[in-house]
């Protein structure tokens, strides 16, 4: 199900509860779209200092969510704490609730979790290896090792990265460019079909070419995973986006559909911030 | 003021041309090593150096195959001993140990290193030759497995420090499990650079000789299997160099020549893995 179209189909909206009682509601229609993260009171700190300061947030099924919120506010480890890559930092708590598909996420078999939820890092992080080797690598840990070259084109391909790397598979990933490489880490993350994939600021290191790629990808990934960026580029955000969260020292001051949000937010200090104001 | 800077123009060449003769002095001091070797071993290196084994005194000719077989079986023990326990201990240090364990094995494999050679060749005597009631490959490898560690370790837990966090939490967040991250990706990426330690500490003890004296002792012929006391170089040139014979003392550089060229060997071996690693990775 694509949200955006739904968004901007139905004439008859009503309104859909999103997250946090003093945070706006946000117009949608009732029982077309899922959530498939339900956050509550997500506290998280390293070691004596909190960052993340009791965020509730609602992420929906196969929409693009984008965060966005100054330097150092916690974008980056609110993301984390989805598949729960906090707990590789060590002296890291986390206190609250995360449901994936009501299922509470602390609960569930780390491995699992984090083959359904993939993430992309900010800066492309190949392993040393072949092209190939760098796709099946999430499969191979996962015990997969029939028609893996199947899988590993297929995975390309939806990164929009096939028909730069055909002929050479078995190069070193590190022969490849900064835009070529954080799409083989997308197409690594995708090749074990995650339901969901979390994105840290993949383009902040990529050209506009290859950035306006990357968004398309963004797009055709909707029909079959839900997508949660981080970026500070407003302009990413609004095209790129169904649902726009802003947050700022810790704390979700706005979520809305991006459209609201970015034409009629409801908190200043949203505007102050979208329009360039500070952060 | 023109005296001023005159003085500070004349300081700092002097210095430069200060350092610069310690500097030349220290290389040729190889040079000189090298020279000497040459001159005194390369009229004997020749194809039954490798090939023949000691003749008996008063005989001439003959070569030393049981001490280059022997160091080259040495230093396969040791290598056997001494690269999985860095590595482990290394791997330890870099991806688990918590402060306190931290700082004790470091500190331990520092002062392991320091330890002089022969009171290692005596541990070993006592705990390997001792019990077994003989001298044999085995102690002398494990003596120089034993000085191995020390290297290994501190070289591979720099190594897979280097190791950047993004590539570590790549892995982990496919679902790799720790163990699993290390296996498949730390090591690899560090595989180059942890060769190199190892490589550097076999070179660091090819020509260790003192905890040889009591642990593979020497051999007059080939010592076969790992139970037996056996010929290697360094024990080679001191029993040869030290011994009343004119011939004796010319085959002691011929293999001191031979040593050096094994080391050299291993040295410019590291380089290339090392050139090649830099050379992918861009
Ligand atoms: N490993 C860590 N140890 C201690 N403090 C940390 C750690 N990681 C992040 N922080 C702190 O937590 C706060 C939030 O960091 P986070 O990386 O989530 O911010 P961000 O919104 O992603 O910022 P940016 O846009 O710069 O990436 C920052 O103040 C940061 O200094
Ligand atoms: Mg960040």
């Amino acid at each position: 199900m694509n949200g955006a179209s739904i968004v901007q189909k139905h004439q008859n909206l009503e309104p859909v509860h999103l997250g946090q009682k003093d945070i706006p509601l946000v117009e949608l229609p009732i029982g077309t779209i899922k959530p498939q993260f339900k956050i509550s009171n997500l506290k998280v700190s390293y070691g004596a200092k909190e960052v993340l300061h009791g965020v509730d947030l609602d992420v929906f099924a196969n929409v693009v969510t984008a965060l966005i919120g100054p330097s150092g506010c916690g974008k980056s480890t609110f993301l984390r704490s989805l598949n729960r890559m906090t707990e590789v930092v060590r002296g890291t708590q986390v206190e609250g609730e995360i449901l994936l598909d009501n299922e509470n996420v602390f609960r569930m078999d780390v491995v699992k979790l984090r083959r359904r939820v993939g993430m992309v890092f900010q800066r492309p992080n190949p392993f040393p290896k072949s092209i190939f080797d760098n796709v099946a690598y999430g499969l191979r840990i996962n015990g997969h090792h029939d028609s893996l070259s199947e899988a590993v084109e297929h995975s390309l391909r939806r990164a929009a990265l096939w028909d730069e790397v055909k002929g050479q598979l078995h190069k070193s990933a590190y022969a490849l460019s900064g835009g070529q490489q954080q799409r083989l880490c997308i197409a690594r993350a995708l090749a074990v079909n995650p339901e969901v994939l979390l994105l840290d600021e993949p383009c902040s290191a990529l050209d506009p070419i290859t950035t306006a790629k990357i968004e398309e990808l963004l797009f055709q990934l909707k029909s079959s995973c839900t997508i949660v960026i981080v970026t500070h580029n407003m302009q990413q955000a609004a095209r790129a986006s169904d649902f726009t969260a802003f947050l700022l020292d810790g704390q979700l001051v706005e979520y809305q559909s991006t459209r609201k949000l970015f034409t009629t937010p409801s908190d200043p200090r949203t505007e102050a911030y979208i329009t360039g104001r500070f952060g | 003021m023109n005296l001023h800077s005159g003085w500070r123009k004349f300081l700092n060449a002097f210095m430069l041309g200060l350092t610069a003769i310690f500097a030349f002095a220290t290389v040729s001091v190889l040079f000189l090593i090298l020279g000497y070797l040459i001159y005194h071993g390369g009229k004997n290196v020749n194809w039954s150096f490798f090939t023949e084994l000691p003749k008996p005194v008063g005989e001439q000719g003959g070569g030393m195959a049981n001490a280059i077989v022997g160091t080259a079986k040495l230093l396969s023990v040791a290598l056997l001993i001494g690269a999985p326990a860095g590595i482990f201990s290394g791997v330890y240090l870099s991806e688990f140990g918590g402060k306190a364990p931290n700082f004790f094995v470091r500190y331990m494999a520092d002062l392991l290193n320091g330890v002089p050679s022969i009171v290692i060749g005596i541990f070993a005597y006592a705990i390997v030759v001792l019990p077994a009631g003989h001298f044999s490959t085995l102690a002398g490898g494990f003596a120089l497995g034993v000085m191995m560690i020390p290297i290994i370790l501190r070289s591979t837990e720099q190594f897979l420090k280097a190791v950047p966090r993004t590539l570590r939490e790549g892995a982990m967040a496919l679902g790799a499990s720790k163990w699993r991250t290390i296996l498949t990706v730390v090591v690899p990426a560090a595989a180059s650079g942890i060769i190199t330690g190892i490589m550097l500490a076999l070179a660091r003890i090819a020509g260790e000789t003192a905890p040889l004296l009591f642990t593979a002792f020497s051999n007059r012929y080939s010592s076969p299997g790992f139970n037996e006391p056996i010929a290697s170089l360094p024990v080679m040139i001191y029993t040869y160099a030290i011994g009343p014979y004119q011939d004796w003392h010319e085959q002691a550089w011929t293999a001191g020549l031979v040593l050096l060229g094994l080391v050299f060997v291993l040295n410019v071996a590291t380089r290339l893995v090392f050139a090649r690693k830099t050379a992918a990775a861009r």
